[in-house]
């Protein structure tokens, strides 16, 4: 190994980086868009999950004080109500799911229509049931309190967005460059020199970590500054983790690109792997109420527990030994993506 | 003298087809060899597998009598036929890139001034003109002082003024001692620069030798082009006295004995001031052997 010829590639493929505008450019406002967005549509108020129909009513607006709808219901902060002049133009709404409950104004028993094919007009009738029956069932059960500090969405949510950011930019940084670097002939050139395929393999691997930590940096203190996120582990942890979630990806990106010349089979190969990755490994939800054999598949993909070691340093102040766990399943893992990318990189098509 | 580098039976297949076939040859030091033939006769394979891109499917290439070893290629220079560089880097920037790969290299300075590329030393390397890019290339493949140059096709786009400044450099290298191995399409190039000439057609080596050993062995004499209204008379050209062919307004004579035919022509009053003598050159060598046929 000479260090002399990997500084030399490290260095060049760094300055690509930091010259290519647009892939810079959309490697820090991507995350920052994503969080900004997020942050916009939680903190909406007005933002409704169910809508009910009304009819009949004059208007679309409905004031909700001379109807007599029972009070719990009326307050629900998750329905929004709409009106319909008749029974005909709140139906056709209904059976175009643009609606997902439909009552008609008057005293109990109430009448109503509800979708059988809709989930939401199904938990509408159980919110409009509950809502009936909410003062018997307060003597039945009482609410209690969660002390300490609450995870905000945007808390447990950022963690996900940062290591979702790491995934997308090593394995298209990685997998797709090299792929188009064997086709246009630039790894041939390089294989002319004393190069060896080590030395180019570790400069890639090593130049993809630095500019992924740059980017976290830049992108996590960057949103900080707007949205105070709320880290009750140390920095010098979640630094850790994804400095380690780095190598994996960037390892993972390698073997992808070991062969091959198409940037077609390139793409779809890294679609394949990255999309998932997105929806499995708890970036925008949680899936704890999905069948075991889900979650299973879960854990074989890095970005599982990059996300988990770095919520359980931000929203649960987990320390470095709490984390060893992601940490070694990372390195195990990069260590067999690396060894066979290198077992089976070529620089010729 | 112990040849610089051997080339012995390579083939080199592809499904089957042998895209090189058997080919063997010697290359002394501080000549340059040239590697011509027609599209697709396997030129740039051959080379590449000398320059241990392409692995063959048999035989062996010993540099300097000996397997090629992990110091081959700090010994050796590329230009490539088609060659696309790390993007975003400017010429300065590109040329330390690859002066950092090597031990013993030129400085930089030197090799801009060679090359010429004072002029565009910070614009990047995607935004130089066809011309200008070959002398970069050129610059990247002697910047570790090669001791064996391969050129594949190193004039292509460049223009005369620059075709004349690379062959200056490429005769100034072959003074100090450098061997080049050089491929191209432009005879009067191979012929201008090359010691030494192998012909290749269908994956093997038609013929190989100096450029006045091949012109001697498959051209015969020269050729007398004359039109016919040099004659005074436009049938006079009929009872010369010598085996001719017509071509539309011209006839032409094949010969080895050019006094011999001009005091025939002189005899008819032959006006020679349209008339022209054409003597074989490398081209005829290589349609001769290669045929006249365009190659698809």
């Amino acid at each position: 190994m000479n260090f002399k010829r990997l500084w030399v590639i490290f260095k060049a493929r760094n300055i690509e980086y930091f010259r290519d505008r647009s892939a810079l450019g959309w490697n820090f406002f991507f995350p920052f868009l994503i969080v900004a967005g997020f942050s916009i549509i939680f903190s909406d108020t007005e933002s409704t999950t169910f809508t009910v129909g009304i009819f009949p009513c004059e208007s679309k607006n409905v004031s909700l004080k001379h109807i007599n709808i029972s009070a719990p219901l009326k307050n629900e902060k998750y329905i929004k109500f709409v009106g319909f002049e008749s029974f005909k133009k709140g139906l056709d709404k209904l059976k175009h799911h643009k609606i997902d409950f439909l009552l008609k104004i008057g005293s109990p028993p109430y009448k109503y229509w509800v979708s059988e094919s809709s989930p939401n007009g199904y938990i509408t009738e159980k919110i409009f049931f509950a809502g009936l029956l909410q003062e018997k069932y307060q003597q039945i059960a009482e609410k209690q309190k969660i002390h300490g500090t609450t995870i905000r969405y945007i808390d447990w949510l950022f963690p996900g967005i940062i290591s979702m950011n790491m995934m997308f930019s090593a394995l298209w940084g990685v997998g797709f460059i090299v792929v188009r670097y064997r086709k246009n002939g630039v790894l041939k050139r390089l294989q002319a020199t004393p190069l060896t395929s080590l030395e180019y393999l570790s400069a890639q691997v090593l130049s993809r970590i630095f500019l992924l930590l740059f980017t976290f940096v830049v992108v996590w203190f960057g949103c900080d500054l707007i949205f105070s996120f709320q880290v009750n582990g140390s920095y010098y942890s979640l630094f850790l983790i994804f400095l380690v979630g780095g190598f994996n990806l960037s390892s993972l990106g390698l073997l992808l690109a070991s062969r091959g010349t198409s940037e077609e089979v390139s793409s779809g190969m890294i679609n394949f792997i990255t999309w998932p990755m997105m929806f499995l490994s708890e970036v925008w939800f949680s899936i704890e109420s999905a069948p075991n054999w889900l979650k299973i598949t879960a854990k074989l993909f890095p970005l599982t527990h990059i996300i988990k070691g770095a919520r359980k340093i931000t929203n649960d102040g987990a320390t470095f030994n709490d984390i060893t766990t992601e940490l070694g399943i990372l390195i195990i893992m990069a260590i067999i993506f690396l060894s066979i990318g290198a077992l089976l990189f070529s620089w010729n098509k | 003298m112990n040849a610089l580098l051997e080339v012995k039976n390579i083939v080199k297949k592809y499904n089957k087809i042998a895209a090189v076939n058997k080919i063997s040859f010697s290359i002394y030091e501080g000549i340059c060899f040239g590697l011509l033939g027609p599209n697709g006769a396997g030129k740039t394979t051959a080379i590449e597998i000398i320059e241990n891109i392409i692995i063959p499917s048999s035989g062996t290439v010993l540099y300097k009598g000996k397997p090629r070893s992990s110091s081959f290629r700090e010994e050796i220079g590329i230009k490539f036929q088609h060659t696309v560089l790390l993007s975003f880097l400017t010429v300065l920037e590109t040329l330390k890139t690859f002066k950092g790969l090597y031990h013993n290299t030129y400085d930089i300075e030197e090799l801009v001034d060679m090359c010429c590329l004072n002029s565009i030393l910070y614009q990047q390397n995607s935004k130089i003109s066809g011309g200008q890019k070959q002398r970069l290339l050129l610059a990247i493949a002697l910047i570790n002082k090669p001791k064996l140059l391969f050129l594949d096709e190193p004039s292509t786009e460049l223009d005369p003024q620059a075709r004349h400044n690379l062959w200056d450099i490429l005769l100034n290298l072959k003074k100090q001692g450098t061997t080049i191995i050089l491929t191209t399409h432009y005879m009067e190039e191979a012929q201008y620069l090359c010691d030494e000439i192998a012909i290749m057609d269908h994956g093997s080596i038609i013929t190989i030798g100096t450029v006045d050993e091949l012109i001697t062995k498959y051209c015969d004499g020269c050729k007398i082009i004359v039109p016919i209204d040099s004659f005074n008379n436009a049938s006079d050209y009929m009872d010369i006295g010598i085996e001719y062919t017509k071509n539309k307004d011209k006839i032409q004579i094949q010969t080895n004995d050019i006094n011999y035919c001009l005091k025939k022509l002189l005899a008819k009053n032959v006006n020679f001031s349209k008339m022209v003598i054409h003597k074989p050159d490398l081209e005829d060598v290589f349609l001769n052997l290669t045929g006249h046929a365009l190659r698809t």
